[in-house]
């Protein structure tokens, strides 16, 4: 049997795709035979899938042969005749044929006048059997002849394939078929569709397929009621498309069709901006973990400790720098572990931010306790000095940090995109705030944090080595910017002055949530991600941070200690 | 009345000061436009733009140490109220380019034409008149710290909260004037000046003028800062930076203590700005970056902070040195300028001026209690200093 061949390289591209159904199919044809175990086996995944292709006319491509070489014969008018015998078949194996013709890939041997399709080999010709699409040997220059198409032709050829591939057993091709009608709004392809609308099984695809019915019936002269439906249909599409479409429509329409159109659209305007809110909310959130990573161990050494750090955003830094040492490590030694570079970098950003968070306190800030402005200016200089460190030791420019697999791409869910790197990026932050939390509340190292922040001479007094703590919070804070960096490294660019860019925000984020509390925090990123996404749109992006700026230092002025002040005398310390 | 306000102001060191200064204005200028070229006392120009940019820098960190050194506000924000009064000035010379520009045009600034603006933004009338414009550079930085002052010391907003929101104001105008639809040349700022007050910008006498002029203003500025620090009201100042709480408690108003000093303190910095554009030639956003105003900060930490004198003396020294490092070895200078940020501040509290004058006065003291217990009739002039258990406060020290 000639369709169980394999079939051979020699196809045009875009014919590919369709190849693949066509293969499945071969394998429904021999169904009747013995089948092997893996052929039963594929036609089981085949059914397991819902891929179940309809019930096709499943007729033998040699019976088919003649029909195609019908096609080498007479003038355009008798070639478009011969098109429509050829979609009458409603076999989905004379669609390379066709496509090839609109192409002006379809020649016919002058001796016997079989058709072929045909691409420039060397001299003469490479032959492909239209049908089998296995190579049919070479033929020289004189001994074939195109066949010849006109745009009207062409046309035909286009809303011809369109229904046949309607009818394709793989779901994507119909799917795409349909999505093709829906742009062009070719009334003729209607009958077309109501015929795969009654075959198609695939939930998905019967779906576009209705919309693209839709699209095309608007666009044709049938009467009010199918028109009136087809309005319906669109509507509950809500894209975008569906409103421009119906929009492009409304003013050849008129009486309740009109009105129909008019409504669906208003419709349409409140869903997108439903889902415009929605994706908003998410770059909200997204900008919101950002932020919240960054400023959350400035929660810690700021908000618990009170001391200002102002080398912090050096500490996201180095944690970038980290991950950075870390992918080179392993591009030059290990290439297979590049996928998990990033949970390799995790702990070693946080061991090394956080030895340097250790040295600091133990070096400079103990002396300042007591001297927040002090403070604040030393750790100014420790910054500088840590940049001007990495840029000796890494050079100026950017370097480049790559997203593993899992890190790249978007999915969409209804109306929105979204990317894997922000997803990752809000999950991320959502654990090591619950991992902060966890170690705070739960743990003898962060009780005894607590209770240094609430009182140190008691604290001191009960026995608890003070000075050990501080340098444990401090490398903690530090600590947890350094895995900041890790995930910063995979939305920013890595360079020296990573962290300055960070610096201001993250106290912004901290004064505006309260000092001393990591729920506010939290509050105060999320709050402040959407409100700058909120406010993008319509101020533009840096308009729209200024005016958060501006609303973050009127905020304080009504409320100096942050949303969620701390209460008692821990204020006045 | 006003000779006592002044002479109350006065006494050694600020004499010493004002001699050295005295000496600057008339020597420099002197020596750049008398001295023939050849002659080792000839000052080459570029040194009297660079020394005039310093005195500019004693002036921004004298303001500074008003009141961070008097009255406990650590500012990180005024290279704003710098900036501000540098574009202020810079819209002048903008203006005074008229017809010279590469455009043409005699109204609009060649960036406004390149943007295809219509015509000028109503906030650029005025500009072509120098007295309008030398208003605009104490108002438009006054103005903007009254307003924020006034809210912010009403809520007393204190501390690291003050230091860190002042910031965020620099930081938000930065942003705002790297917009290219504010109207100050967006990212390039303003720039290609040609003359002023009918001077061309570029000759050696205007370039000597200057120096004199910004000379001329620190001493006046000095003078002013000395006569608020040594009244009635100066003590107050040092009252609310050493106890804010008492001070309200014993019934004075802290919040418009705090407000006076800081919008003249706000003004003070917009006269350095505007002294600081002719002689630079360019005034743009980067000069609102945060790093500027933490910067300033550092000088008069290293120079000695409540002691006026010192903020000078850090200004100059710092930025001498970042001349030098920036040009010999460009790589040790953020190394340096952040040792200097620790070192200082771990080591050297009081800075150069306070440390030496403490060192002084210990001296002094010791002698003078030497000599009445070898019997002479005068009693120690001031009682021993104990040096203070909390490192809080840098103290100024009372001037003999």
């Amino acid at each position: 049997m000639g369709g169980t061949k394999k079939f051979k390289r020699l196809i045009p591209r875009d014919a590919a795709e369709r190849l693949l159904g066509m293969r499945r199919l071969t394998f429904i044809r021999n169904a009747g035979g013995p089948m092997s175990f893996s052929r039963s086996l594929l036609l089981f995944l085949f059914l397991a899938m819902g891929l179940t292709a309809p019930a096709l006319a499943q007729s033998d491509p040699e019976a088919l042969r003649p029909l195609i070489n019908e096609l080498a014969k007479g003038k355009y008018d008798d070639t478009q005749k011969q098109i429509g015998a050829l979609v009458a078949t409603g076999d989905p194996a004379v669609a390379p044929a066709l496509e090839a013709l609109g192409d002006g890939d379809l020649y016919f041997r002058k001796s016997d006048g079989m058709v072929f399709i045909a691409s420039k080999a060397g001299k003469g010709y490479a032959l492909t059997d239209p049908l089998t699409l296995e190579s049919a040997g070479e033929a020289g220059r004189r001994d074939v002849k195109k066949i010849k198409v006109n745009n009207k032709l062409r046309r035909v050829l286009r809303s011809a394939l369109g229904s046949l591939t309607l009818m394709a057993p793989d779901p994507a091709v119909r799917k795409q078929a349909a999505e093709a009608v829906f742009k062009s709004r070719d009334p003729d392809s209607i009958e077309a569709l109501d015929a795969a609308l009654a075959a198609e099984t695939d939930d998905s695809v019967r779906t576009v397929m209705e919309q693209a019915r839709a699209a095309a019936v608007l666009n044709s002269d049938l009467g009010d009621e199918d028109k009136l439906a087809a309005v319906e249909v669109l509507a509950s599409m809500g894209t975008r498309q569906a409103m421009s479409l119906l929009l492009s429509v409304q003013s050849s329409l008129e009486g309740p069709v009109r009105d129909a159109t008019a409504a669906a659209v208003t419709k349409i305007e409140k869903s997108i901006a439903a889902w415009d809110a929605a994706q908003n909310i998410w770059y909200g959130l997204s900008l919101g973990s950002v932020l919240l990573l960054a400023a959350i161990g400035l929660a810690i050494t700021f908000g618990v400790m009170g001391v200002i750090n102002m080398a912090h955003g050096e500490m996201v830094m180095i944690g970038a720098y980290v991950t950075f040492v870390v992918q080179e490590m392993i591009r030059t030694s290990m290439p297979g572990l590049f996928d998990y570079s990033l949970f390799i970098a995790l702990p070693l950003a946080f061991l090394v931010s956080g030895a340097i968070g250790v040295a600091i306190e133990r070096g400079v800030i103990r002396w300042l306790y007591g001297r927040p402005l002090e403070t604040l200016l030393a750790t100014w200089g420790i910054s500088l000095i840590l940049q001007q460190a990495v840029r000796s030791l890494f050079g100026p420019t950017n370097r480049e940090v790559g997203n593993p697999d899992w890190m790249s791409g978007a999915f969409e869910v209804g109306q929105m995109t979204i990317t894997y790197n922000r997803m990752w990026i809000i999950v991320f932050a959502m654990l090591v705030f619950a991992g902060l939390m966890l170690v705070l509340k739960k743990t003898p190292f962060g009780l005894y944090t607590r209770a240094v922040t609430q009182n140190r001479r008691m604290a001191a007094s009960m026995g608890i080595r003070t000075p050990w703590v501080d340098a444990l919070t401090f490398g903690l804070g530090s600590g947890i910017a350094g895995i900041a960096g890790v995930a910063l490294s995979q939305i920013d660019n890595v360079s020296p002055n990573l962290g300055q860019g960070y610096i201001i925000d993250s106290f912004m984020v901290v004064v505006f949530g309260g000092v001393g509390n990591l729920w506010g925090t939290l509050v105060g990123a999320m709050t402040l991600g959407v409100v700058n996404k909120f406010l993008e749109p319509y101020a533009g992006a840096v308009l729209g941070k200024i005016l958060v700026l501006v609303f973050i230092i009127l905020f304080i002025q009504k409320r100096p200690r942050g949303l969620f002040a701390l209460k008692g005398r821990a204020v006045e310390a | 009345m006003m000779t006592s306000f002044l002479f109350r102001a006065m006494d050694a060191r600020a004499g010493i000061f004002l001699a050295i200064m005295a000496a600057a204005i008339v020597l420099v200028p002197a020596g750049n436009l008398l001295v023939p070229e050849g002659s080792p006392f000839h000052v080459p120009t570029y040194a009297v733009t660079l020394m005039g940019k310093y005195l500019t820098y004693a002036l921004l960190a004298l303001a500074v140490d008003l009141v961070w050194g008097f009255c406990g506000i650590l500012s990180l924000g005024h290279a704003a109220f710098f900036a501000l009064g540098g574009y202020a000035m810079g819209m002048y010379l903008m203006r005074q380019i008229g017809t010279r520009g590469v455009y043409g045009d005699p109204i609009l600034p060649d960036f406004m034409v390149f943007l295809n603006w219509p015509e000028l933004p109503w906030y650029w009338y005025g500009f072509d008149m120098f007295w309008f414009a030398a208003l605009m550079v104490v108002l438009v930085p006054g103005v903007l710290a009254f307003v924020f002052g006034w809210f912010a010391f009403r809520s007393r907003v204190t501390g690291v909260y003050l230091s860190i929101i002042t910031q965020a104001l620099t930081y938000a105008l930065l942003l705002a004037f790297f917009r290219n639809d504010m109207g100050f040349g967006g990212n390039n700022g303003l720039t290609d000046f040609k003359d002023i007050l009918g001077f061309d910008i570029q000759a050696d006498s205007t370039r000597a003028g200057l120096f004199a002029a910004s000379g001329i203003a620190l001493v006046f500025c000095y003078v002013i800062c000395r006569a608020v620090t040594r009244s009635k009201l100066g003590k107050v100042l040092v009252a609310v930076r050493d106890a804010e709480s008492r001070t309200r408690f014993l019934g004075y108003r802290v919040e418009h203590y705090k407000l006076f000093v800081w919008t003249l303190s706000a003004m003070m910095a917009g006269v350095a700005g505007a002294l600081y554009v002719p002689q630079v030639g360019i005034i743009n956003p980067g000069e609102f970056a945060p790093a500027n105003s933490i910067e300033v900060v550092i000088w008069v930490a290293v120079g000695g902070r409540g002691t006026l004198v010192g903020a000078v003396l850090g200004a100059v020294l710092v930025n001498f040195a970042k001349t030098w490092f920036t040009a010999a070895l460009p790589d040790i200078w953020l190394f340096a300028l952040g040792g200097l940020f620790v070192v200082v501040t771990l080591f050297l509290p009081k800075g150069i001026v306070g440390t030496f004058s403490q060192g002084w006065t210990a001296l002094r003291q010791r002698k003078a209690s030497a000599d009445y217990e070898a019997g002479s009739d005068e009693p120690p002039s001031s009682p021993p200093h104990a040096p203070s258990a909390t490192a809080r406060d840098a103290e100024p020290q009372p001037a003999e």
